[in-house]
């Protein structure tokens, strides 16, 4: 089969490689009809996340139709599912606390002992996220194999529902309304939110329906931002405006309530805590650039919460810790528990409550993934959301 | 200040508390000795019984070639060892505890002298704590543990992975590969 392939730092390649096979009694095979490119893989193809090797599949956002079940697999063949990209048991302690990317049993073993050793206790699994989350094959290809089918896949009844309404409950759609609920919004709170990529625009339009009166979205991307303002936001470009400055003022100086940080571990711009940041990710002294976390300790009022979506791997100097403690903040955090959202979420999508198409920018056939790789991350403006139709035709896709 | 927080002052002289002796800091046990712990959502019975049937309890172990059944008390266990080489002893069981604990102990020609305990603890709801306590007799001394560690057959990794397996056995129902397909599984089974 086809399948985007990481070799290393900017090099994803559209592989040709030998096809999934059930391994276990719960698996199912996937014939994928829409896979997305996340903001998350853009952390890959940058070489941020280690233990990544060459020739491992990447993609984490995908669907399709089922054609091969193992002997415990509830799913039948010929469905449509959705595939949440995190690999939960369903049945440990975390799974029975709706805390599913914790889950004990989707990561083997043997994977387990990198995380447990440099964040205390061993990550869950993920598809197409290196071989600390399980080393699992992702589904930017023509097929995939996906563990505990009769547990994580959301099976879509309507057919006249299309891929691209659902395809997002995979990741960044739970993930903008977890970001949303951990910000525990009240009714009448001013919320700001960091990042107007996909996960951000999920997490504005989730804010206001929680009940948030203001949502201020930050970004540097003019179309971006406009998206934002689509949903009733408004919005501050921190390349014309300083954005702890802007907060105060358009808060009467109280701060926002909540603020929740979607962009992590890569932040951009010209402040001299990321130069320092960056120099330090370049010589390895440090792993992550996080302006956006720092400003946003300091921008929350005090008593507030900060959410963080985004991504972090590793260290970090100069967290304001202090401003934490005195401002008596609160900070929610985690991969997302996306089977704990997909039901839920898929009747907001069928009713009409969530947008989840418009973000969509750019569909390409899957040989092209090497090139959207590309675009999306140099292009971000133009490029909001790239989907990848594997056996679709070039023709067809620019119908 | 008042008698009673005197007393309480007076009984925190002495130096016991809960930590296991394998997280202590200056214990110099004469053998090595490790200590890993799995909670498992199953009762005691169940996984005693399970680790009771050596031929069910390989299934998890992976550096396991085999454990054969001599009788009731005693097993053959032969395992893999740094560079393709093979160890092997005979376990006698010394204390059977039906749904609480398992003790054992090497006889005597053992390639690895070892004696151990797994207990079953309940945990309410969580399940079961299994615990397994194993000293042993590193081979040619420290620098065989460094070999062995080399070769990711260092006992405790070993031991952490393998209760992690019998965890995932009776909760997941299986035992989770990130593999595509049969080739590449038995790809990283050789790693």
């Amino acid at each position: 089969m086809k399948a985007i392939a990481w070799h290393g730092k900017h090099d994803v390649r559209c592989d040709t490689v030998d096809d999934p096979e059930i391994l276990n009694p719960r698996d199912a095979i996937i014939r994928i009809t829409s896979t997305a490119i996340c903001g998350s893989d853009l952390h890959l193809y940058d070489g941020y996340i280690p233990t990544m090797k060459k020739g491992d599949i990447l993609g984490h956002e995908f669907m399709g139709e089922v054609v091969e079940t193992g002997s415990a697999s509830t799913l039948r063949t010929g469905q449509r599912v959705v595939i949440p990209f995190t690999i939960s048991c369903g049945r440990c302690y975390h799974c029975s606390k709706h805390q599913y990317s914790g889950c004990e049993n989707g990561n083997p073993a043997d994977n387990q002992d990198i995380s447990r050793e440099g964040m205390g206790m061993p990550m869950g699994a993920a598809f197409g996220y290196s071989h600390m989350t399980g080393g699992y094959s992702g589904g930017q290809a023509e097929y995939v194999r996906v563990p505990f089918s009769d547990f994580g896949p959301l099976v879509i009844p309507d057919d006249s529902i299309e891929d691209e309404k659902v395809l997002f409950l995979t990741d960044i759609l739970p993930t903008g309304w977890m970001a949303a609920e951990n910000a525990e919004i009240e009714q009448g709170d001013t919320v700001a939110v960091w990042g107007c990529g996909p996960v951000g625009l999920f997490a504005v339009q989730s804010a206001f329906l929680m009940g948030a009166e203001r949502v201020i979205a930050i970004d540097h991307f003019p179309r971006r931002l406009e998206l934002a303002r689509g949903f009733g936001a408004e919005t501050i470009n921190f390349e014309e405006s300083k954005v702890y400055e802007a907060l105060w003022d358009m808060t009467g100086g109280i701060g926002p309530d909540a603020t929740i940080d979607c962009v992590g571990l890569e932040a951009h711009g010209a402040f001299a805590d990321n130069i320092i940041d960056q120099i330090k990710v370049s010589t390895f002294l440090g792993t992550d650039r996080a302006h956006v976390i720092r400003q946003a300790i300091m921008a929350t009022r005090k008593g507030g919460r900060v959410s963080m979506p985004g991504v972090y791997g590793g260290f970090v100097d100069k967290f304001p810790l202090g401003a934490f403690m005195e401002k008596g903040l609160t900070l929610r955090t985690g991969q997302t528990h996306v089977q704990k959202y997909l039901r839920p979420l898929y009747t907001a999508i069928a009713e009409g409550a969530i947008d989840s198409t418009f973000l969509i920018s750019h569909r390409m056939g899957l040989e092209d993934g090497p090139t959207g790789y590309q675009k999306f991350h140099d292009d971000q403006d133009n490029y909001t959301k790239i989907v990848l139709k594997p056996g679709a035709s070039a023709a067809s896709l620019q119908a | 200040m008042t008698e009673s927080t005197n007393r309480a002052g007076a009984d925190s002289v002495t130096s016991h508390d809960d930590a296991p002796v394998t997280s202590s800091k200056t214990a110099k046990p004469e053998r090595a000795l490790l200590a890993e712990a799995v909670t498992v959502m199953a009762p005691a019975s169940e996984i005693y019984a399970f680790w009771r049937d050596v031929t069910r309890l390989q299934t998890v172990m992976d550096n396991v070639l085999s454990i054969e059944a001599i009788d009731d008390k005693r097993s053959r266990w032969t395992v893999k060892a740094p560079g393709g080489r093979t160890v092997s002893w005979e376990a006698i069981i010394t204390e059977d505890r039906p749904g609480e604990s398992i003790s054992w102990q090497s006889a005597e020609g053992a390639d690895i002298d070892n004696s151990g305990r797994v207990e079953f603890r309940s945990a309410g709801a969580r399940g079961t704590i299994v615990r397994a306590t194993i000293a042993y007799n590193p081979p040619a001394g420290a620098i065989g543990q460094i070999i062995a560690k080399l070769f990711q057959r260092e006992p405790r990794i070993q031991a952490r992975r393998d209760l992690h397996r019998l965890k995932q056995v009776f909760e997941a129902g299986e035992v989770a590969t990130g593999a595509r397909n049969r080739r590449l599984h038995q790809e990283r089974s050789k790693d």
